[in-house]
């Protein structure tokens, strides 16, 4: 156990350590998901930049794909909008790379194995440690075919993310746990990710926190999927170092379409998910 | 019925694949969400022991012998052999099981699990509508509840099918994300069963999807292939020196070819759909054109963009119209153990003709790929060579495409 800690404390970056080192236990580490080039590719640096002022803590930058089967409508539909606009892997290492010049806040990337192998999995590790990436979560890729990756993975210093569900069994839970650098990513309720009513999320998860708090112990855990609001998120993650939120982002940003003002409201809502409204 | 019922595991083959970690050679696996993994582990576990249980086989064969109407006759093709004057073909005839094609030896066998495991909500993808349509059938029989993802695209192209999947009582949803075809309907299947993962079991309708189901599925249309080879020794004496199938995704293909995978002296070829051309973008030729990835939980050929995006397959035929290809395929292509060919649009739809008004056999459009390699192969072959054909399915569901193509819209000539 002790030499699975080390290695695990040792694989996440000192970005991302310094963000879980400095939490005070009231305070939630708050990830943010965002789809590289939506609405529109010019738009995402600075919606990184303003998530940061904003009170996130993490940002997860979503790598689009055309099928990402994980994923419910909304992230579907954003990643189709940006493929449609000509998103390419290499605006994600030059997004890193800008966002790099300004901050300092641990991106974690997410998508789906499929255009990482097309990229080349070295040529992909590479462009990822030198623009500076945290991590990698890739949903279609469990524990068990993670052998194509782990070596790249490890050479350049880019943990890799895993995630459990509420029916991960304990074993399970340790092996992802021993795998992953930087936290483990907890998937609240059964289903793909998609904003929920609040009820929804609520008791199904109570018995899964204990759970990930017996069996994750040497990383830090972020509950995801389905929150929506500042409630969901103070309700899911009472028992949790943190919260991710996605898909109510990308309905937030739709919801705005076409009013001049959509980057100041959007930055709003994400400060009421942070710290509730005023 | 004794080929019926011999049973795969006492076969001698030393093809063994796959591998516990359920790859063939480099190509299959599990690339699928955690919440997926505790079902397919219960998938695998659960089948591994009804494998071997005899109560299951003999329930299983029972209903493909009273029910699918197996087995199912090789056939002389007596008009069409003459028509090429080498060599004698004949047509393993899938198109007769109920339903009218291969396809529901799988789903039979997949719902007989399902039952066991204690699932009653199944749910399904289908492209041609032949594998929505048995699924249907198996759980109209069975008193199972019914979903059916197909392509907005595909429910246009095969009305009869989805007529027939509501008439048997399914749920036909109809997709629009992506390019409302096949590849889209497995997406939202798998969606499906990620959130409703404790009461619902995936019927997958090729090999294709993460392990166990490309060996499952397998498994289930290996009497396609047991059959042919007795059959064959009865009526000839001997193996055939073909065979050819038609591969979508690839299950009537390995039904046929597994058997013969250890016996080098019979030729399997694949005949996958070349669209408008392998060189074209219109195109679904896996092998042709495209290069190892990840799509719907198994690393196999896939057409894909520069990007690494999967990209939209075309053919003529729904069945076919997928951009991938099961990874047993992949490593019997890699190992060149099955020559994969393209077969277009054009060919077929002029095999479709040919067969029909030669043999008195409307075959599915998928099926015509196969037939249409006929042109290619038999000028090359003597008078004793023998060809078998897995006739995998009947055209009567493509009769809106065929009248389109041949007659004119709607069949008006
Ligand atoms: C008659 C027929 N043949 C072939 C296919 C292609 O599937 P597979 O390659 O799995 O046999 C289909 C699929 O719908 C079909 O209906």
């Amino acid at each position: 156990m002790s030499t699975a800690a080390a290695v695990s404390i040792k694989a996440a970056s000192e970005r991302m350590k310094r963000v879980f080192e400095e939490r005070v236990e009231s305070a939630k580490i708050m990830n943010l998901f965002i789809t590289a080039g939506f609405p529109r590719k010019e738009d995402t640096v600075e919606l990184i930049l303003g998530y940061e002022k904003n009170g996130a803590d993490i940002i997860e930058l979503g790598m689009p794909f055309s099928d990402p089967l994980a994923d419910g409508p909304t992230i579907q539909y954003s990643s189709e909008k940006s493929i449609e606009a000509g998103f390419v892997m290499d605006d994600i290492f030059d997004i890193v790379a800008q966002v790099r010049k300004r901050s300092q806040i641990p991106i974690v990337l997410m998508g789906y194995i499929n255009p990482v192998i097309h990229y080349g999995l070295e040529k992909f590790f590479a462009k990822g440690q030198e623009a500076g990436i945290d991590g990698l979560i890739l949903p279609d890729v469990p524990v068990e075919e993670s052998g194509l990756i782990q070596q790249a993975s490890q050479s350049h210093n880019i943990p890799l993310i895993y995630l459990v569900a509420p029916n991960s069994t304990d074993e399970r839970m340790k092996l992802v746990d021993q795998r992953s650098g930087g936290f483990v990513y907890c998937v609240s309720v059964t289903g793909v990710t998609g904003a929920r009513k609040g009820d929804e999320v609520d008791e199904s998860v109570k018995r899964f926190i204990e759970r990930i708090n017996k069996n994750i112990t040497n990383n830090p855990v972020l509950i995801g999927f389905g929150i929506a609001s500042h409630t969901d998120a103070m309700r899911i993650s009472e028992k949790a170092d943190g919260f991710v939120v996605g898909s109510a982002l990308i309905n937030n940003i739709r919801s705005l379409d076409g009013d001049a003002e959509w980057k100041e409201k959007h930055f709003r809502f994400v400060r009421e998910l942070k710290f509730g409204s005023a | 019925m004794s080929t019926l019922e011999k049973s795969p595991e006492t076969d001698n083959l030393t093809y063994n694949f796959p591998n516990s970690s359920g790859y063939f050679g480099k190509f299959g696996g599990k690339f699928v969400p955690e919440i997926l993994i505790p079902a397919l582990d219960e998938l695998e576990r659960e089948y591994k022991v009804a494998k071997d249980d005899e109560q299951f086989k003999k329930e299983r064969l029972h209903h493909l012998r009273e029910y699918v109407g197996r087995p199912t006759p090789l056939t002389l093709t007596e008009r069409l052999t003459e028509h090429y004057g080498t060599g004698k073909i004949y047509f393993k005839r899938e198109d007769l099981c109920h339903t009218g094609a291969h396809k529901i030896n799988n789903t039979i066998g997949q719902v007989l699990l399902a039952m066991r495991m204690g699932k009653k909500r199944i749910i399904a993808e289908t492209g041609a509508g032949q594998h929505g349509v048995a699924t249907a059938t198996v759980c109209a029989k069975f008193g199972l509840e019914c979903i059916v993802y197909m392509g907005e695209e595909d429910m246009r192209r095969q009305k009869l099918n989805v007529d027939r999947m509501r008439l048997l009582g399914a749920d036909v949803r109809s997709v629009t994300s992506g390019s409302r075809t096949l590849k889209d309907a497995t997406n939202e299947a798998i969606r499906d069963w990620v959130t409703n993962v404790d009461d619902t079991f995936y019927i997958i309708g090729s090999v294709v999807g993460p392990h166990p189901y490309p060996m499952m599925v397998r498994d289930f249309h290996d009497v396609i292939g047991l059959e042919t080879e007795a059959q064959c020794l009865e009526i000839e004496g001997r193996d055939p020196d073909y065979i050819l199938a038609c591969v979508g995704g690839g299950s009537n293909a390995i039904g046929i070819f597994h058997r013969f995978i250890d016996k080098k002296h019979v030729k399997l070829i694949g005949l996958e759909a070349a669209g408008e051309g392998a060189e074209t973008n219109k195109t679904a030729a896996t092998f042709s054109k495209g290069q190892p990835g990840v799509l719907h939980g198994s690393l196999s050929y896939l057409l894909q963009t520069h990007q690494g995006q999967i990209a939209l397959a075309h053919s003529i035929s729904a069945g076919l119209d997928y951009p991938g290809v099961g990874p047993e395929h992949s490593h019997l292509f890699d190992t060149k153990r099955v020559d994969y060919r393209p077969v277009t649009d054009t060919e077929a739809m002029d095999a479709v003709k040919r067969c029909s008004m030669l043999e008195g056999i409307i075959p599915a459009i998928e099926t015509a790929h196969a037939i249409a390699w006929l042109e290619t192969l038999m000028p090359t072959l003597t008078k004793d060579d023998i060809v078998v054909i897995n006739c995998s399915g009947r055209g009567d569901k493509d009769m809106g495409t065929i009248s389109e193509y041949f007659y004119g819209t709607n069949g008006q000539s």
